[in-house]
C-alpha cells in the first residue's frame, strides 16, 4: 500500500525542552493509524506539526509521495489533511453552517457567501457518513457529540483524506467511544486515513490498524495491534507497567464528616443539582460518576461555597455551613482541588510561594493577623515542593512556568499541606504525566489513612473504581445509583452515567 | 418560547418600537401642550446629531465583532475632526470625508499595532489613543490651522459641505427639475391627531438632507450585510468569537483583526469629518467631540453589537439633544421626563411579568423620581439634557446588562499558534 | 542575592528607558519636520527644570498626577479600570471646597474634614461603579464613562450654579467659584522642609503640602498591596478571580472595595489646587484623571514607579511654557511626547514580560529535564 503520511527526522525543540526528538513516522493510506504516550510524550506537538500549525525545526514531511512544507493550516487543509482538535474549535455564537463553511466559504459576486451551497454541501457529507446535525443550530446548543459530530463534519467538507483526531474519546463515555468508533469505521471504508491520538490502550488495540507509541519525544517502535498486549504497550509508552489506582483496605470509620441534605442549586430555571444526599466520614472516599455537565460542578461549587444553594443543608463536621463563606468553610478545614487547575487553581502570573498561599493566606505559616508572612510563605512552599515533588527551578517562578502535572501537584502539595478534614478532588488527574498521576493517587490515598473524608469527582473511570470506596452516579442532577466498585466494570458504570440502565 | 416580536426581523421590529415611541411622545406633547417633541427642527437635529454617535457605534461594532474592544473611539473620532476640517478646507467637502476617514483609520492602525500585534490590554492602548490624539491635533494645529485666514490652535476656519437632498415625491423634493407632490407634507398640514404628527417626523426626516447624513444612514444596512453576508464578515466574526478556531482553518486571524480595527478607526473618522462639516458645526474646534466616541460605544452595546440597534441607540441618545437645541425655556426638555416615566412604567411591567422583583422595584423607584420631579418643577435645567444621553444608558445597562450578548472573545488577547 | 536584584532593577528599567528613547526621536522628527531643532527645544526644558522654581513647579504638578496614578494603579491591580477619576476628582474636590467653606473648626480638624468629604465623595461615586458591576452585570469601564459626565457635565454643573460665591462676578462675567475656605482649613505651603535641604530660595513658588500626603498615600498603598492579607486578598481577586473565590476571597467584595479605595485617593486629586487657592474656580484644572490612567500605566502600578512616572509626565507639563517662552518648538510637542512615551511604553512592557516569560518557562523545563524519571 502507498503511504499517506511519512514524517522523518522530525525535531522540535521549545524553550528548554525537545517536544519532538528525531520521530519518524510512516502511515499508510486507507489505515487507522492510532499514535500513542501518555501526557507529554510529543504527540500533540507532532499532530500541530503535521497540521501545519507548527512548524518542525527539523525533518521532512511527505504526504501521498510528496516533500512538503507546512506553514500554515491552509497548506494542511489544501492537501487534504484535516484535524479534530481534543479542544474543540468551534465558535458557540455562531451556527453549526456557519462554523463548518468557515475558511472554505462558497462565494457568490461581491463577496457573498453561497449559505445555500454551503447548506447543500453539508447535508451530502453527513449523509455519506451518516452523521446528523441540523446546519441552522448554534453550537452553543449541542451537546458533546453532536459537537464532536460537527468537528469531524467541518474535516470532511473541505474534503480532507487524511484526518487526524486529537483523544477524540477523552470526553466520551464508553457507549458514546462506540457510536465515534462505528463513524470511523465508515470514514475508513470511505477511503480515509485516519491518525488516531489516544493513551487508553483497549480503545487503541480496539480500533487501530497500527499502532505507533511515542516517548519523551522520541518514537519508540511501531507495531500491530494483533502482535501485543496492552501490557507490551504500557511498557513501550512510560517502560514499565501503567500504574493502576488501588485503595487498598478499607478505612471508612463511622464518624460523618461530610453530610449533604436535600441540596438543590438552580440555575434560575430549572434545578441543576435536583435533591442531592450524600455522606463522607472520615477516611473514606466518595467517588462521583457522570457525564460532564450532568450538574458535579454546581455540586463541588455549593459544597466549596462559591454557589449558593436554594434548598438543602450541608454538614461539615457536625456544623451546618449551607450558608457560610468559603473563606470560614476552608478555616474548618476544608480543601479543594479544583478541575481546571489553570482557571480555578492557580494565579499564573503569580510566584509559586503565593500560590501556595492561595486559599489559606488567613492562617499560619502564612499570616499572622492582618499582616503577611513572606518567610513562612515561601517556607511552607519549599516543603510543598520537596515533599510533594513539584520539579521547578526555584519558588520565585511564575506557575505559569511549570508543567501541567507539577501544576497540580503544587496544588495537591498546597491543599494537603494544610491538614484538612475533607477533600474535594475534583478531577485530580486529569491531563497529567503517569508519575505524577501515580503520586497524587498515593497522596490521596495516604491522607485517607490518616483520616480525610474525600470526595472524588472524575471522569477517569478507572481512577473512580481503583480509589473509591463507594460510587455515587449522577445524572441530570440527580443521584442515580449507588455501585460497589469492586463488582463493577468501566463499561457498567458507563451505563449508568448515560442512563442506559434504569435507576 | 419566542414571543411574536421576536420571529420578526430587526428592521421590523425596531420599527414597531420606533412607531410606539412617536405614539408616547404625540400623547405627551398632547398632554403637555407643547410642539417641540415632535417638531421638524427636533427630528432633523436629532438624525444630523444621531450621525458621529452612529458611526463612532459601528466603527466599534466591527473593532468588537473582531474581539478587540475599542475605546479609542474618541480619539479617532477627534483625529476624523480634524484631518475632515483641513482636508475639506483643502480639498473641498467630498475630500475632507475622505481625509477624516483616513485620519481615523490612522488611530485604528495605530489601536491594531498595539493591541494584535503587540498583544497590549485593549483598555489601556485605547486610553492611550483618547490622549494622545487631541494632543496630535492640538500640535498640527498650531503648525498648520494657525496659519490659516480666521484659524486659530483651537479652530479652523469655516469647512465647505457637500450637496442636499429632499425625497421626492414623499417630501416634495426635485425631480429632475420636477417638483414633486409633497405626499407627507398634505398630512402634515391636516393637522390629524397622531397621524400629521407622525408624517410631520418622518416628513422633516425626508427633506433637506445632506448627502453625508444619507450616506450614513446608507452605512447601517451596508454594514450589516458585510458582516452577515459575506465572507470577510464571517471571517472578522470568528475573530471575535474563537480566533483559534479560524486559525486552525487557515485563516490569517492578524489579517482580519488589523482589518477590522482599521476600518473601525475609518468609520469614526468618517464621523469626526461628519462633526467639522457644515452639517453640524462647520468648524473644526477643539474638544467639540464632546464624548461623542463614548456615546458611539454606548450604542454599540445598548445595540446588543448589531446595526439596526446602534442606529436605534444613536437616535435616542440623540434626540433629548434635538429637542433640547431650540427649547430655550427647557419646556419641552422637561416633557421628556414624562416620557422617561412612561418607559420605567413599560420597564416596571415588563419587570413584574418576568418575575423580576428587583428590577421592577428599581424601574418603580427611577420611574416615581422621574414622576415627581416631572410634577413639581415645570422646566429642566440644561446640565439635565447634557447627560441624560449617558443617563439612558446606565439605566439600560442596570437593566438589560445580562441579556447582552457580546463577542465571546471580545477584548482577550489572541497570539498564533498559542491555544 | 544582589545581582538578581540589580537584574532584575535593569530588567524593569529596561522597558520605559526604551518609551523615553523612542519618543524623543520619534518627537524629534516630528520637530524637524516642523521646522524646529530639536537640540534647542531639549536645552531648553533641561535648563528650565534645572531651577529651582521649576522644580517646585514640577512638584506640585506631580503630586496630583500621583495621586491619580495611585487611584487608577488600585483599580489595575484588581484588573478593575476606574477610567471615572476624572468625574471622581471634580465632584469630591467640589463639594469638599464647598462644605469646607461652610463649617469653622480648628485648623488640623479642619483640614481633616475636607479631605474626609473629598475622599468620601470620591469613593461614593467611585463605589457605585462597583456596586453596579457585581449586582447588575454593568461593566465598569462603560459604567465609569457615564459616570464622568454625570459627575461633570451634570452634578457639577448644576452645584456649582447652586454654590458659587454670592455677587462676585469677575471681569468677564464669569463665575468665579465656590465661597472661599477659612485659613484654617489650608494646609500651608512646605518651602521651610525645601529652604532647609536647599538652602535656596523658592523665589514666590509654594511647595504644596499635598505632597506630604500623597507619599503618604504611595506608602500604604504599598504596605497595605504587599504586606497585607488584604492587599494579597486584592491582587489574586484581581488575578484570577476564580481561583481566588475557591481560595475563600469573595470576588464581588473585592471589586465594591477595591472601586470605593480608588475613588477615595482618586478624591484627594483636587486638594492641590484646593489647598492652595481654597475654592472650586468655575474652570478648575481637568484632565488629571485621564493622565493619571497614563501614570499608572507608565509606573506599572508600582508605587516608586507611578512616583516616577508622575514626574516624568509633570516635566513634560511644566516643559511646555518654556518652549512656549523660548519658541524653540510648539509646546504641545509635550503631548504628543507623553502620548508616544504611554504607547510604546505599554508596548515594551509587553514585550519584556514575554522575554521574562519564556526564560521562565526555560528554567522550569530545565529543572524538569535534569531530574526526568526520579521518583521520589
Amino acid at each position: 500500500m502507498a503511504l499517506a503520511i511519512e514524517l522523518t527526522g522530525i525535531t522540535k525543540r521549545f524553550p528548554g525542552v525537545v517536544a519532538n526528538d528525531d520521530i519518524t513516522l510512516a502511515v499508510t493510506a486507507g489505515e487507522i493509524h492510532a499514535i500513542c504516550g501518555e501526557n507529554g510524550a510529543g504527540k500533540s506537538t507532532l499532530m500541530k506539526i503535521l497540521y501545519g500549525m507548527q512548524s518542525p525545526d527539523e525533518g521532512t514531511i511527505e504526504v501521498g509521495g510528496r516533500a512538503v512544507e507546512l506553514a500554515s493550516p491552509a497548506q494542511a487543509i489544501e492537501l487534504g489533511i484535516g484535524m479534530v482538535h481534543q479542544h474543540f474549535m468551534l465558535a458557540d455564537q455562531l451556527t453549526v453552517l456557519e462554523n463548518v463553511i468557515l475558511g472554505a466559504e462558497p462565494m457568490l459576486s461581491f463577496g457573498r457567501i453561497d449559505f445555500a451551497a454551503g447548506r447543500a454541501h453539508l447535508d451530502e457529507v453527513g449523509r455519506a457518513y451518516g452523521l446528523d446535525v441540523n446546519p441552522d443550530d448554534l453550537v452553543e446548543t449541542l451537546e458533546i457529540g453532536e459537537r464532536q459530530r460537527v468537528e469531524i463534519i467541518k474535516v470532511l467538507y473541505r474534503g480532507a483524506r487524511i484526518l487526524i483526531l486529537d483523544e477524540p474519546t477523552a470526553v466520551l463515555v464508553p457507549q458514546e467511544v462506540d457510536e465515534l468508533f462505528r463513524n470511523m469505521r465508515e470514514l475508513k471504508a470511505g477511503g480515509a486515513t485516519i491518525l488516531f491520538i489516544d493513551h487508553k490502550l483497549d480503545e487503541v488495540l480496539e480500533i487501530a490498524d497500527t499502532i505507533t507509541v511515542l516517548r519523551q519525544g522520541r518514537t519508540v517502535g511501531t507495531v500491530r495491534p494483533d502482535e501485543v498486549t496492552a501490557g507490551d504497550l504500557a511498557e513501550m509508552m512510560i517502560g514499565s507497567e501503567l500504574p493502576t489506582p488501588d485503595a487498598g483496605a478499607s478505612t471508612v470509620t463511622t464518624e460523618a464528616a461530610l453530610v449533604i441534605t436535600g441540596l438543590t442549586v438552580s440555575d434560575g430555571e430549572r434545578p441543576v443539582v435536583d435533591d442531592v444526599s450524600l455522606s463522607v466520614h472520615r477516611g473514606e472516599i466518595v467517588g462521583i460518576a457522570g457525564v460532564e455537565g450532568n450538574g458535579q460542578v454546581e455540586l463541588v461549587n455549593a459544597i466549596v461555597g462559591t454557589e449558593t444553594p436554594q434548598v438543602g443543608a450541608i454538614t461539615m463536621l457536625g456544623h451546618e455551613v449551607t450558608h457560610r463563606s468559603v473563606r470560614q468553610r476552608r478555616d474548618m478545614g476544608l480543601s479543594y482541588v479544583p478541575q481546571d487547575r489553570q482557571r480555578d487553581g492557580l494565579l499564573l502570573g503569580a510566584p509559586l510561594w503565593e500560590n501556595t498561599a492561595l486559599g489559606h493566606q488567613t492562617k499560619a505559616p502564612y499570616s499572622h493577623g492582618p499582616w503577611l508572612d513572606r518567610s513562612g510563605m515561601k517556607e511552607r512552599t519549599g516543603k510543598v515542593r520537596s515533599d510533594f515533588d513539584v520539579r521547578t527551578p526555584s519558588i520565585d517562578v511564575a506557575a505559569h512556568a511549570l508543567s501541567g502535572g507539577n501544576q497540580q501537584k503544587l496544588i495537591v502539595g498546597r491543599e494537603m499541606v494544610a491538614g484538612p478534614a475533607v477533600l474535594i478532588a475534583n478531577h485530580p488527574t486529569r491531563g497529567i504525566d503517569v508519575g505524577a498521576q501515580a503520586a497524587i493517587w498515593d497522596d490521596i490515598k495516604q491522607a485517607r489513612a490518616r483520616g480525610l473524608a474525600t470526595l472524588l469527582i472524575s471522569a477517569d473511570l478507572d481512577e473512580l473504581i481503583g480509589l473509591s470506596d463507594t460510587i455515587l452516579v449522577m445524572l441530570r442532577g440527580r443521584l442515580v445509583a449507588r455501585l460497589d466498585p469492586s463488582e463493577i466494570t468501566p463499561r457498567d458504570l458507563g451505563a449508568h452515567m448515560t442512563g442506559a440502565v434504569a435507576p | 418560547m419566542r414571543s411574536g416580536l421576536d420571529r420578526l426581523p430587526a428592521w421590523g421590529r425596531w420599527m414597531i418600537y420606533a412607531t410606539i415611541g412617536v405614539a408616547v411622545l404625540t400623547v405627551v406633547q398632547g398632554f403637555d401642550d407643547t410642539e417641540r417633541l415632535t417638531a421638524v427642527t427636533s427630528s432633523q437635529a436629532m438624525l444630523r446629531w444621531a450621525v458621529p454617535i452612529m458611526l463612532a457605534g459601528l466603527g466599534g461594532l466591527f473593532s468588537e465583532r473582531a474581539g478587540v474592544i475599542n475605546i479609542g473611539l474618541e480619539g479617532m473620532l477627534i483625529l476624523g475632526t480634524w484631518f475632515g476640517a483641513w482636508g475639506a478646507i483643502n480639498y473641498g467637502g467630498w475630500w475632507g470625508l475622505a481625509i477624516g476617514v483616513l485620519g481615523g483609520a490612522l488611530g485604528g492602525l495605530v489601536h491594531a499595532i498595539a493591541t494584535v500585534s503587540f498583544g497590549v490590554d485593549h483598555i489601556i492602548s485605547g486610553v492611550a489613543i483618547n490622549v494622545t490624539a487631541p494632543g496630535v491635533t492640538r500640535f498640527l494645529s498650531s503648525e498648520i490651522l494657525a496659519d490659516y485666514d480666521g484659524g486659530s490652535i483651537t479652530q479652523s476656519p469655516r469647512t465647505p459641505g457637500v450637496g442636499r437632498f429632499t425625497f421626492p415625491f414623499l417630501a416634495g423634493g426635485d425631480l429632475f427639475g420636477w417638483d414633486t407632490p409633497d405626499i407627507l407634507g398634505w398630512f402634515t398640514r391636516r393637522d390629524w391627531f397622531f397621524v400629521s404628527d407622525f408624517t410631520g417626523l418622518a416628513r422633516g426626516l425626508m427633506t433637506q438632507l445632506s448627502l453625508t447624513t444619507m450616506i450614513a444612514f446608507a452605512l447601517v444596512p451596508v454594514c450589516a450585510w458585510l458582516i452577515w453576508r459575506t465572507r470577510i464578515g464571517l471571517r472578522i466574526r470568528i475573530c471575535g468569537e474563537h480566533p483559534v478556531s479560524g486559525e486552525s482553518q487557515g485563516i490569517n486571524i492578524y489579517l482580519y483583526k488589523y482589518l477590522a480595527v482599521i476600518i473601525s478607526g475609518g468609520l469614526a473618522g468618517l464621523g469626526g469629518a461628519f462633526m467639522a462639516s457644515p452639517e453640524l458645526s462647520g468648524i473644526y474646534l477643539e474638544g467639540q467631540t464632546q464624548g461623542r466616541g463614548f456615546i458611539g460605544l454606548a450604542a454599540l452595546i445598548f445595540g446588543n453589537w448589531r446595526p439596526a440597534g446602534i442606529m436605534a441607540g444613536a437616535l435616542l441618545f440623540s434626540y433629548p439633544f434635538g429637542v433640547g437645541l431650540r427649547d430655550l425655556d427647557g419646556s419641552a426638555s422637561h416633557s421628556l421626563l414624562l416620557v422617561n416615566t412612561i418607559a420605567l412604567a413599560a420597564v416596571f411591567v415588563w419587570a413584574l411579568t418576568k418575575g423580576r422583583r428587583v428590577d421592577a422595584g428599581l424601574a418603580a423607584g427611577l420611574g416615581l423620581g422621574a414622576a415627581v420631579w416631572y410634577f413639581t418643577s415645570s422646566t429642566v435645567p440644561d446640565w439635565w439634557i447634557s447627560i441624560l444621553p449617558f443617563v439612558i444608558v446606565l439605566v439600560v445597562l442596570v437593566f438589560f446588562s445580562q441579556r447582552l450578548r457580546m463577542p465571546r472573545a471580545d477584548g482577550l488577547p489572541y497570539r498564533k499558534g498559542e491555544t | 542575592m544582589t545581582a538578581s536584584l540589580t537584574r532584575r532593577v535593569v530588567l524593569a528599567s529596561a522597558a520605559p528607558l526604551m518609551a523615553l528613547v523612542i519618543a524623543v526621536v520619534l518627537s524629534s522628527i516630528v520637530l524637524l519636520v516642523s521646522g524646529s531643532n530639536p537640540l534647542e527645544a531639549y536645552v531648553d526644558m533641561i535648563g528650565h527644570a534645572s531651577k529651582l522654581e521649576t522644580q517646585v513647579d514640577i512638584l506640585n504638578r506631580a503630586t496630583p498626577l500621583y495621586l491619580s496614578g495611585v487611584a487608577a494603579a488600585i483599580g489595575f491591580r484588581m484588573n478593575l479600570f476606574n477610567i471615572g477619576v476624572e468625574g471622581q476628582y471634580l465632584l469630591a474636590f467640589l463639594v469638599a471646597a464647598h462644605l469646607g467653606a461652610q463649617v469653622e473648626l480648628p485648623a488640623v480638624l479642619h483640614v481633616t474634614f475636607i479631605m474626609v468629604v473629598a475622599m468620601a465623595v470620591g469613593g461614593a461615586f467611585s463605589g457605585a461603579a462597583g456596586v453596579l458591576k457585581v449586582t447588575r452585570g454593568v461593566n465598569e469601564v462603560i459604567s465609569t464613562i457615564m459616570l464622568n459626565a454625570v459627575a461633570i457635565s451634570g452634578l457639577a454643573a448644576w452645584l456649582i450654579v447652586e454654590w458659587q460665591a454670592g455677587g462676585e462676578i469677575s471681569a468677564t462675567g464669569g463665575r468665579v467659584g465656590t465661597q472661599p475656605i477659612a485659613a484654617s482649613g489650608l494646609l500651608s505651603d512646605i518651602n521651610g522642609l525645601v529652604e532647609t535641604f536647599t538652602r535656596e530660595i523658592t523665589q514666590g513658588k509654594k511647595l504644596t503640602g499635598v505632597l506630604l500626603i500623597a507619599i503618604a498615600v504611595g506608602v500604604l498603598y504599598n504596605v497595605g498591596l504587599n504586606r497585607t492579607v488584604f492587599g494579597f486578598d486584592l491582587r489574586a481577586s484581581g488575578a484570577n478571580p476564580f481561583a481566588s473565590h475557591a481560595g475563600g476571597v469573595s470576588p464581588k467584595r473585592m471589586v465594591v472595595t477595591a472601586m470605593t479605595l480608588s475613588g477615595m485617593v482618586a478624591g484627594l486629586v483636587g486638594m492641590t489646587e484646593l489647598m492652595n487657592t481654597g475654592f472650586y474656580p468655575s474652570n478648575p484644572i481637568a484632565g488629571l484623571g485621564f493622565a493619571g490612567i497614563a501614570v499608572a500605566l507608565l509606573g506599572r502600578n508600582h508605587p516608586v514607579g507611578v512616583a516616577l512616572a508622575a514626574l516624568i509626565f509633570s516635566f513634560l507639563d511644566v516643559s511646555s511654557g518654556i518652549l512656549q517662552i523660548s519658541g524653540a518648538a510648539s509646546r504641545e510637542i509635550v503631548v504628543i511626547m507623553g502620548g508616544v512615551i504611554i504607547l510604546t511604553a505599554v508596548i515594551a512592557y509587553e514585550v519584556m514580560r514575554r522575554i521574562r516569560e519564556r526564560e521562565e518557562a526555560t528554567a522550569a523545563a530545565e529543572a524538569m529535564a535534569i531530574d526526568t524519571g526520579a521518583a521520589r
